[in-house]
């Protein structure tokens, strides 16, 4: 049941493809301005053969690892330190919705100026992006904790550490994970960005570098990466999400 | 709200009822056998003058109380006069205006919520083992607390996620939660108020059974006279923050409800709520 259901969602892409394919076959899409997918897997065994791909996904790959480590670790402990602590909030809070009402892209020129085209650049606005979501969703989970059973569990004793391991935390964690789940999403979405616009090395770049020899397999092929690794991400934090969330209702059995 | 909360605990741990120890006195209880006989027994509890105000309103006025080691005080009266600040200012979940509270120390008093309050994270086991702190291994915990979970009738039950537990045995789990430490005071602020009226009389009759067994002294808040009758040693009503009627209740137990004494309670209960008139007129 459960197997079948997971098929369904597989039938439309893949009557799409197959549609895609016959209509290049046939003339109606032109190759120069979509390529059919047999020309993007054809494009696929060349990069992957020649190393260009491995190469290009290995440092996308990690400058969004490290930019999310370091975006999210920040948020996350902006976030816990303003829902644990009045004065925190009431110090850094103003200052952080003035700067998240900056769209971190429109920094591109500044970064650039700032850093070149270097890694730190990249790594700046993976970081900028993904603080955002983490830092608003941990600060709401925390402050939305049910103070009842905050003050259960001091009539049963539990001081500061105990109190916020065993009921603070665990009553921030979904929502904790909605804010993982945006802040994977902004990290791709600002990764493409910023190395379609400045880059060396990455998936963005080699599908510039492929468009200034017109090459439209490869482009498609970099978007189609692009779409698996973001998909891919996602289902990480949902399998993370429905084992650590494993008592709430809402998750069980899905 | 963390700042606020460990400034809460840190009232609390500060605020340690000012026991005299000498004051209690021997503990009288039945011998129930070696194992038990070790087991502490109810706590004697002395409030005297205690008053309670929330900005310009009083709540409390100057009660007075004594309570007796082990016996069952129910209190009672209308909504708002002040009969769960009464219990939160005993068990020290707030700070009275003036006046004093006298619970010997380490008196180990629990509270049991209208709530169940329950952890939606941890295992209704693990949910009882709050009660045991961090005292001893995790896994004598858990063994305490499934017998815990066998003494209000959930045997088997401490693997489940609370969430699909019943409201029934949601509130006994919290009961078995606040049992687990063998308290010598138990404090129950309605704690069968959300329950429908059959799984509430078995409640009740939970209730009795424990504390029988268990000889803590118990404090019942409820708005249900019938409740407080059937349960309690002694009923006391406090209306516009004072004791307006403190009263014993002599019936055998296990009560029954609709004997002829047991009504005249009853209506002398009810009859001190609405000053005379019938109950009907001044809801």
């Amino acid at each position: 049941m459960t197997r079948a259901r997971g098929l369904i969602g597989w039938i439309l892409p893949a009557a799409l493809v197959l549609g895609w394919e016959a209509l290049s076959r046939l003339g109606v899409i032109p190759a120069n301005i979509l390529p059919a997918p047999t020309a993007v897997a054809a494009a696929l065994w060349r990069v992957a053969v020649s190393g260009e791909l491995a190469r290009n996904m290995g440092v996308s790959a990690w400058r969004a690892g490290i930019g999310f480590l370091i975006g999210g670790a920040i948020g996350f402990a902006f976030g816990l330190a303003n829902g644990l602590s009045r004065f925190s909030e009431e110090f850094t809070d103003t200052t952080l919705q003035m700067v998240r009402n900056v769209p971190h892209l429109a920094l591109i020129p500044l970064v650039i100026l700032w850093f070149g085209i270097g890694e730190q650049a990249k790594l700046f606005l993976v970081a900028l992006g993904v603080f955002f979501p983490i830092y608003i969703n941990t600060l709401h989970g925390i402050r939305s904790v049910d103070p009842q059973l905050v003050e259960m569990g001091k009539t049963y004793g539990m001081n500061g550490a105990e109190l916020f391991g065993r009921v603070i935390l665990p009553g921030a964690l979904p929502s904790i994970f909605v804010g993982l789940r945006f802040g994977l999403g902004i990290m791709w979405l600002t990764l493409i960005v910023a190395e379609t616009i400045s880059a060396s090395s990455g998936i963005g770049y080699m599908a510039m570098q492929a468009r200034e020899f017109m090459m439209t397999d490869v482009v498609v092929l970099s978007i189609l990466i692009y779409a698996l690794l973001g998909k891919l991400a996602d289902t990480v934090a949902r399998v993370l999400e429905r084992r650590t969330l494993a008592w709430n209702p809402a998750f069980e059995g899905v | 709200m963390f700042t606020d909360a460990l400034a809460m605990i840190e009232t609390a741990a500060r605020f340690v009822p000012p026991g005299d120890v000498a004051r209690d006195p021997p503990v009288p209880f039945e011998v129930l056998g070696d194992h038990l006989a070790s087991q502490p027994r109810g706590a004697r509890l002395a409030v005297s003058k205690l008053s309670m105000r929330f900005g310009e309103t009083p709540v409390l006025d100057g009660i007075d109380l004594d309570i007796a080691p082990g016996s069952f005080v129910a209190i009672v009266g209308k909504s708002g006069c002040g009969k769960s600040t009464l219990l939160r200012l005993i068990l020290g979940l707030e700070t009275p205006t003036s006046g004093r509270i006298d619970l010997p120390a380490g008196a180990a008093a629990r509270f049991v919520f209208q709530e169940p309050r329950l952890l939606p994270w941890a295992k209704v086991v693990d949910n009882v083992a709050v009660g045991l702190g961090r005292t001893g291994s995790r896994a004598a915990r858990r063994g305490e607390a499934a017998r815990a979970l066998a003494d209000v009738g959930l045997d088997g039950r401490g693997d489940a996620w609370p969430s699909v537990l019943s409201g029934g045995q949601k509130q006994r789990v919290a009961l078995a939660r606040a049992l687990v430490s063998r308290p010598r005071l138990l404090a129950l602020d309605e704690p069968l108020g959300a329950l429908d009226a059959l799984t509430r009389i078995s409640m009740q009759g939970l209730v009795e059974r424990v504390w029988r067994d268990q000889r803590f002294t118990a404090l019942l808040v409820t708005h249900d006279v019938s409740e407080a009758i059937a349960l309690a040693d002694r009923v006391i009503l406090i209306d516009g923050g004072r004791i307006a009627l403190d009263i014993d209740v002599d019936l055998p137990r296990p009560r029954r409800r609709g004997t002829p004494a047991f009504a005249a309670l009853e209506k002398r209960v009810l009859d001190a709520l609405f000053g005379g008139f019938e109950g009907g007129d001044a809801i």
